[in-house]
């Protein structure tokens, strides 16, 4: 933020003059592109006619109702379909960086106290986890969320399990947001000070309370902008929803097409549609941030390890993970 | 399983493509990514206004919707891509001689939303620069141009280089979309074609695909990662 | 708060099974408004869907004429309506029909894995599928076609796409897809896949694709919405006989439908549902196919 003004002088009455005029000229080139590549070809195709937009704009047309009433339920199924996977992702998310803390402290114990074979036992059972839920991240972060819900959608009946495609939409995007929360968290956790957890256990608290009551409150409090943007990837990844038939936005925005052939003016309705609530969303991030960053310093908590970048990138970056 | 082995050549015929996809997109992304990212550090307002408004918008759209608008809505602005035509991109966007556009719509709709995500790298990398850099720089009378070049960016890209890494990651699974907007053949498309068209079972073509996509993003994530541990102890 | 949901949930599920029992009682006295009360034979698909008063039907969303869901936010079309006459011989209400949208490469599966009860989606009959599915029907025989711009000469028929350079447009995972596929040189450069037929008809209708591949009649509506663009471009090219899909072991329902359709086609609703719904288009109807009782 406060980068942009320290890589240049504050300018002086010349340079004024320059910037006014240079940034006159650029508006007036922009607005001239626009005209002459945007507005005249889609105008001489008659894409502004009242035709086409007045379904959407024109209160008094007849289908205008009828038409917002279907975008209603398609916004309406695509809140629900991120709610229900945000919530889920953020429960199974939570629990698998947990099991991954855990383990990882667990896999350093040698389990002296007990028998041979039983420590070998629980020493081999420790190590076999952490490989498969170090696969399962691998595996589930590295695959498109498309084939993901593609897959879950054909997968699940073939071994008899039905549901509402709502379900196999939730699925696949919490298979794979949880999976990005894990880590997120995870990070969030092992970025902490070692002296919080070496504390805990000076006072006594086993790994998992020292997890449950030390670390993942403070991971959850610095990721907490980070998860907020999830939420704008989730959003965004419902509309992968129409693959498999789901109603959401798009899908309902495809059979508006279909009856009243004004493709470009749906999606450019949808498209702000999307903007405006995911903008707010993103602004609801930063907002949060800032709360925090003042809140730790008055509060004087001891200043964290900054988190790995790749991660806050991939989830405050759209999450680029998911950001379809 | 035998699918795997019957069609290996469709697999890898999809891998090409997707591989393909991927790399002209990745290219494409940085250069518009890194224009866009000098705009909105830049001392022009209107130019400020401009990258901050590209960015909030591609960041806040569906890539769904930017695919459809690079696919339908470039037709109604009377451009096939043309301007694509470049030679030597061109020998790969005619393959076999036919020209299908959807390629190349595909290809401007990932670099456009990609682009967006690849701004905010740069820019985060940009944010990692101690300020006292950049001030010091202009106190010694540097201006914009040469602060940027000599001081910021040759200290900044060493922040940028994982974001972008992920960035690019995010990238390859986006591509999967393409198939579902005239691209013929790419790797989720063939999941599609083999299963629903073809008839073969749906696991062993699940596992083919997967492993195509895993082989693509998994080295790139690993590859990350080590970079960001050698990174943390040289901090 | 989850805790609470759960009981709510319960409680609507109670309620609402509730009413529909009063519901079934009151149409067995005979003097429901859904129409007479059918007896069936126990243990058959027809008594289980007349007992519960409720049926899926798995139909297109999208194609118009057949199966397009508007405006309003239902179906309309003709397999629409045939299922409708269906369903009214099961003594179910017309409003108790849940629709569920079945996309062409989705239909074999939503019948095996009981997602639905019946698919009526201008489902083409052939042997491919009978290994899965059974078909009753056939209830409409179409074609397969060409369309093309109203000036374009070049192409007349599946041929013109031998020599590798007309492109052309269909829907991922469709039989017309398939077939288009034996008559063009090389698929990766001619053929363009979407997921709806509308997209193709814009991308013929931009310049990116010379001609659009599918049944007659569903070209047939696109070119009654504007006949200044685009023509067929020949005759068709193969035979499309539509089936109602039904579970691949279920003949008693199989010869139900049978019996419904040529109840439909001696009474005259089944001309009516056409006249209403495709037949605006100006594709012929014909005579009645006769119903194929495997």
């Amino acid at each position: 933020m406060s980068q942009q003004s320290v890589l240049y002088d504050v300018p002086g009455p010349r340079q004024r003059r320059i910037t006014l005029i240079s940034s006159l000229v650029a508006t007036v080139l922009l607005l001239v592109g626009a005209y002459f590549l945007i507005y005249q070809p889609l105008d001489d195709k008659g894409q502004f006619s009242l035709d086409l937009w007045g379904p959407l704009v024109d209160p008094s047309d007849e289908n205008f109702s009828l038409v917002w009433e279907r975008i209603g339920t398609g916004f309406k199924n695509t809140l629900m379909a991120a709610a229900l996977a945000i919530l889920s992702s953020l429960v199974v998310g939570t629990l698998l960086a947990m099991l991954r803390i855990q383990l990882k402290s667990l896999a350093q114990r040698r389990f002296t106290g007990l028998a041979t074979p039983v420590s070998y036992l629980l020493r081999g059972l420790t190590w076999l986890l952490s490989a498969v839920t170090r696969i399962c991240v691998e595996v589930f972060r590295g695959l498109p969320v498309v084939i993901t819900i593609f897959f879950v959608a054909r997968g699940f009946p073939e071994f008899g399990v039905t549901f509402d495609t709502l379900w196999y939409l939730v699925i696949g995007l919490t298979i794979y947001n949880s999976v990005v929360i894990a880590e997120i968290l995870r990070s969030g956790m092992e970025g902490l000070p070692g002296g919080q957890s070496e504390a805990a256990a000076a006072i006594g608290l086993a790994p998992w309370q020292t997890t449950r009551m030390i670390l993942l409150p403070q991971a959850f409090r610095i990721m907490l902008p980070a998860l907020i943007s999830q939420l704008v990837v989730v959003l965004k990844d419902t509309s992968l929803g129409f693959i498999i038939s789901y109603e959401e936005t798009l899908s309902i925005g495809k059979q508006i097409i279909g009856a009243l052939d004004n493709p470009i003016q749906v999606y450019v309705v949808i498209a702000v549609l999307f903007i405006v609530v995911n903008y707010t969303l993103s602004k609801l991030a930063q907002y949060v941030q800032r709360r925090l960053s003042r809140g730790r310093k008055t509060a004087g908590t001891p200043a964290q390890n900054p988190p790995p970048a790749a991660l806050m990138s991939q989830a405050e970056g759209g999450g680029m993970g998911g950001g379809v | 399983m035998s699918v795997l082995i019957d069609k290996f050549d469709v697999f890898a015929g999809g891998f090409w493509l997707t591989l393909q996809i991927c790399v002209l997109a990745a290219i494409g992304a940085l250069i518009l990514g890194a224009i866009v990212a000098v705009l909105r550090i830049s001392p022009v307002p209107p130019l400020r206004a401009v990258g901050t408004a590209y960015v909030n918008i591609f960041r806040n759209m569906p890539l769904t919707v930017v695919m459809f608008f690079a696919a339908f809505g470039l037709p109604a602005l009377g451009s096939n891509a043309d301007f694509l035509r470049i030679p030597g991109l061109d020998a790969i966007f005619n393959r076999l001689g036919t020209d299908l556009p959807y390629f190349r719509f595909a290809l401007i709709a990932l670099v456009l939303y990609t682009a967006a995500f690849v701004c905010e790298a740069l820019r985060s990398g940009v944010n990692a620069v101690p300020p006292g850099q950049a001030e010091a720089a202009r106190s010694l009378g540097l201006t914009f141009g040469q602060n940027l070049r000599y001081v910021v960016l040759p200290q900044s890209w060493k922040a940028s280089i994982v974001p972008l890494g992920s960035v690019i990651i995010a990238m390859i699974k986006n591509s999967a979309l393409v198939g579902f907007f005239g691209v013929v053949g790419d790797l989720s498309q063939t999941a599609d074609q083999l299963t629903s068209a073809e008839g073969y079972a749906f696991v062993p073509v699940a596992i083919g695909i997967s492993i195509g996509y895993l082989i693509m993003t998994v080295p790139l994530g690993a590859l990350l990662d080590r970079i960001e541990k050698r990174q943390a102890v040289a901090r | 708060m989850r805790m609470k949901r759960v009981a709510a949930v319960a409680a609507a599920a109670t309620l609402a099974l509730g009413l529909a029992a009063c519901g079934d009682n009151g149409s067995g006295e005979g003097t429901g408004s859904g129409g007479e009360s059918k007896s069936f034979a126990a243990g058959s698909t027809m008594e289980r869907l007349n007992k519960a008063q409720a049926i899926k039907i798995g139909t297109k969303f999208d194609q118009p004429g057949f199966g397009q869901k508007g405006l309003s936010g239902k179906p309309e079309g003709f397999d629409v309506e045939v299922a409708k006459i269906i369903v009214k011989e099961l003594g179910i209400p017309e409003d108790k029909i849940e629709w569920v949208e079945a996309p062409s490469k989705v239909r074999e599966d939503v019948i095996v894995n009981g997602t639905v009860d019946l698919v009526a989606a201008t489902y083409t009959i052939n042997d491919k599928r009978k290994e899965r599915i059974a078909f009753a029907g056939p209830y409409y025989e179409a074609g397969q076609n060409i369309m093309v711009k109203k000036d374009d000469t070049a192409i007349t028929g599946p041929d013109s796409f031998a020599d590798g350079t007309k492109k052309v447009c269909s829907v991922t995972g469709s039989t017309p897809a398939e077939e288009i596929k034996k008559h063009v040189k090389d698929v990766a450069t001619q053929l363009v896949l979407f997921d709806t037929y509308d997209k193709c008809r814009d991308a013929l209708k931009g310049g990116q694709v010379d001609a659009v591949t599918t049944d007659n009649v569903i070209l047939l509506g696109y070119i009654a919405k504007d006949e200044a663009s685009f023509k067929l471009a020949g005759a068709n090219f193969t035979k499309e006989p539509y089936g109602i899909g039904v579970k691949k072991d279920d003949t008693d329902f199989r010869n139900f439908i049978n019996d419904t359709l040529e109840k439909a086609y001696s009474d005259g609703s089944w001309k009516k549902a056409w006249d209403d719904t495709a037949g605006k288009f100006g594709a012929e109807l014909g005579n009645p196919p006769a119903v194929n009782r495997y």
